[in-house]
């Protein structure tokens, strides 16, 4: 099952290379990791997409707290929260029948072309990473040239907050 | 306030730590903090021949003091010597600081003569790492590592130190903090009441219980209370390798070592349990066997200060976390105040039943009159000459496993050795680290001629500090354990396991200025053992030939359950 972990550690140099080291170190997977400073500068705030059983997700929340560096870890697919991935897409438009295809469909997933030039468009999208992955199904019929997709942030939603 | 350089600040932080012997080898990048080193006599330093001997020298003391040892060693090829030892105490939660040279701040990043990046290959193996960025950091840098070391789960605490960091000419206010704080680091302090107590109930209303104790008895000092505990509830105790001697190893309640090479009623006890009581245990595979065999009737009561050793291999059904000491403590508070006792009439049965699995192994091994000694008759003629009272300081292979097997431990922190990573050449380093500073202890290393040549050159610093530890070798011309697994499994292809060239061993301890011994015949054994411990101010080599057909049982059939053991070559569960 997909988790979404939230993690709340020291922002120290080295901080980040513990918590990666540590996944490939045991074996856990990792699909998206975004990490940084909150707004104590002090702090980093980072978001873990995994795949696991509740067991190896157990594990690598226990291992996690265990680091020296990590001040706290929530795994927010627990309760109700947000996610939200950025992407940017570059794609082929080269024809007017092309641009005016990207821009619809950019339309429909209320995306914004934020970049044109006489043969490209690049949009940006931000929403779940199954909106993002359902924006490129849909434009399977352009030639895309390039997708950058920042991985994803969460939060709890409602009054909990993950702080010190 | 006092003015001091980061060189100075390392060593003054380190006598402010209570710390006496420090063990290491210089180079470039420590020449300042070697120097400062030079110009005080509060911290003597212990030259090795090798800094993976360091590591096992400071990580040894450990397992015998409790407190964390420490090692100091140069950038790159100084530091990566280091890192099997430090993998080493990792595994098994050992408290350590290993101070590591690195080259100037400035060059780092630019493959500059001896960098290495040793925060980055130490990490899988350490509880945390500093890089120090400011020599005025130092003081509460250093104090820090020695508080993450000793303190929750123990581990080793690597801080590496630029050379710049300590230049003599550069001074700071020094003064060593009284106290840490660290808004990340908080072990947890005493156990859930609730599920003591639940954990009480349970044993309590168990017909066939057992006691299943680790290491975490053992660094957690709490070997009496577990004593105590083990009387009151009438159970049967099973200690893992790494935790023998946190249970009387005499004590007729003992069943001696659990697991691959445990005791068959050991491994019997496990598999019929209706409660599992584990305290600073792991579950590692070297104890269960197959996990989904593992005791298969049992509760499983887990009691363990690293939430993270909890349900990570077996599920535990009630899971405490926190300190063993203070939780078995509590244990033994409800078990006097219950108002019913254990089942008496089902204790009276357990036992029956446990004492007919004594009588049919009961570690018995063959003897051969005519041939060469048994492995096993050294470890028990170790466990009289020195009355069961010695630091046993055993290498890896099957040495180990006989001396887990044959030394009857009736205190913790006298058997030191490599549980986890298993790392041969630890032995001879262990025992010097225990030596000087138990020095009229009596201090064995049990080792085979493998093993032993792995880190020889410490003759050599045994002949300049006199540490006269004595050298049991085991003999048998060949990497036992090995060539026991190729008997077994691959049709006695003996693969690279027989050692050829050896060297006289008499011959060598006494190039170094030891006295060396050899003997081949049992007859001669107790005498010459009487003999070499009689040296008191000597080292001893004691190159022991023993049978090099034989095999260490009972050992598990792989992915079985705990009961399925060969008993004998040619004998099975």
């Amino acid at each position: 099952m997909r988790h979404i972990l939230s993690v709340l550690l020291e922002n120290e140099p080295g901080a980040l290379s513990r918590v990666v080291g540590l996944f490939s170190q045991r074996n856990f997977n990792i699909e998206t990791l975004t990490v940084a400073a909150t707004d104590d500068g002090t702090l980093s705030r980072m978001t873990v997409t995994t795949l696991g059983s509740d067991k190896v997700v157990e594990q690598i929340t226990k291992q996690l707290n265990k680091l020296i560096d990590v001040i706290k870890v929530v795994d927010l697919t627990e309760g109700e929260h947000i996610e939200r991935e950025l992407m940017l897409i570059k794609l082929k438009a080269n024809s007017s029948a092309a641009r005016d295809e990207i821009k619809r469909t950019a339309d429909i997933f209320r995306g914004q072309v934020i970049d044109a030039t006489p043969n490209t468009f690049t949009v940006q999208l931000a929403g779940s990473s199954d909106k993002l992955d359902a924006f490129i199904n849909a434009l399977s019929g352009a030639s895309l040239l390039e997708v950058v997709r920042s991985g994803v942030s969460g939060i709890a939603r409602g009054e909990k907050v993950l702080s010190l | 306030m006092e003015l001091l350089s980061g060189a100075e600040m390392v060593i003054r932080a380190l006598r402010d730590e209570g710390v006496q012997h420090i063990y290491g080898y210089p180079g470039g990048a420590l020449l300042h903090v070697y120097d400062a080193i030079f110009q005080q006599d509060e911290v003597q330093h212990v030259l090795v021949r090798h800094e993976q001997a360091a590591t096992h020298m400071a990580d040894a003391y450990a397992r015998a003091t409790g407190k964390a040892g420490v090692a100091l060693v140069t950038s790159g090829p100084g530091a990566t010597n280091a890192v099997t030892g430090i993998a080493t105490a990792y595994m098994d939660s050992i408290p350590m600081v290993v101070i590591t040279g690195q080259v100037m701040s400035f060059l780092i990043g630019e493959d500059a003569f001896q960098e290495t990046d040793m925060i980055g290959i130490s990490r899988p193996v350490v509880k945390h790492s500093f890089s120090v960025q400011r020599p005025e950091d130092i003081p509460s840098i250093i104090k820090k590592a020695f508080h993450i070391a000793q303190t929750g789960r123990p581990g080793p605490v690597v801080v590496d130190i630029p050379k710049d960091m300590t230049t003599p000419t550069e001074r700071y206010e020094y003064e060593y903090p009284k106290s840490v704080k660290m808004r990340s680091y908080n072990p947890v302090s005493r156990g859930h009441s609730g599920q003591i107590k639940k954990a009480v109930d349970l044993l309590l209303g168990a017909k066939r219980p057992v006691i299943y104790s680790g290491g975490g008895i053992i660094m957690g000092d709490a070997h009496v209370e577990l004593a105590e505990l083990a009387r009151s509830l009438n159970v049967p105790v099973t200690n893992t390798l790494m935790g023998l001697g946190g249970f009387p190893g005499t004590d007729r309640q003992f069943v001696g070592m659990l697991g691959m090479h445990g005791s068959y009623e050991a491994n019997m006890v496990m598999h019929h349990a209706d409660v599992v009581l584990a305290i600073g245990a792991r579950f590692d595979d070297r104890v269960t066997n197959g996990v989904d065999k593992f005791c298969p009737t049992a509760k499983i009561i887990h009691v363990d200060i690293d939430p993270a050793s909890i349900s990570k291999t077996i599920t535990a059904d009630i899971p405490i976390v926190g300190p063993a000491r203070d939780i078995i403590k509590e244990m033994i508070q409800l078990v006097k105040g219950a108002k019913t006792g254990p089942d008496a009439e089902a204790a009276k049965q357990w036992w029956q039943q446990i004492d007919e699995w004594r009588a049919r192994h009961g570690g018995r091994f063959d003897i051969n009159d005519e041939g060469l000694m048994k492995p096993q008759q050294v470890i028990e003629m170790l466990s009289k000459v020195t009355n069961g009272d010695a630091y046993v300081c055993s290498d890896v292979g099957q040495h180990q496993m006989f001396a887990a097997q044959y030394y009857k431990f009736n205190q913790p922190k006298r058997w030191i050795n490599s549980g986890g990573l298993g790392t041969m050449g630890f032995g001879l380093p262990a025992a010097m680290g225990v030596k000087m500073n138990f020095p009229d202890a009596h201090v064995a290393c049990v080792t085979g001629e493998g093993s032993i040549q792995m880190n020889i050159q410490e003759l050599s610093t045994c002949q300049q500090y006199d540490i006269p530890v004595k050298i049991i070798c085991l003999n048998n011309q060949s990497l036992g354990m090995v060539r026991q697994w190729q008997d077994m499994n691959y049709e006695s292809r003996h693969s690279q396991s027989y050692m050829k060239s050896l060297p006289d061993f008499v011959k060598l301890a006494e190039s170094y200025g030891h006295v060396g011994m050899k003997v081949d015949k049992y007859a001669d054994l107790e005498g010459a053992m009487t003999e070499a411990f009689a040296m008191t101010d000597r080292l001893v080599f004691m190159d022991i030939a023993v049978d090099p057909f034989e095999h260490v049982y009972p050992m598990q059939v792989p992915r079985g359950a705990m009961r399925d053991m060969w008993l004998s070559k040619t004998e099975r569960t």
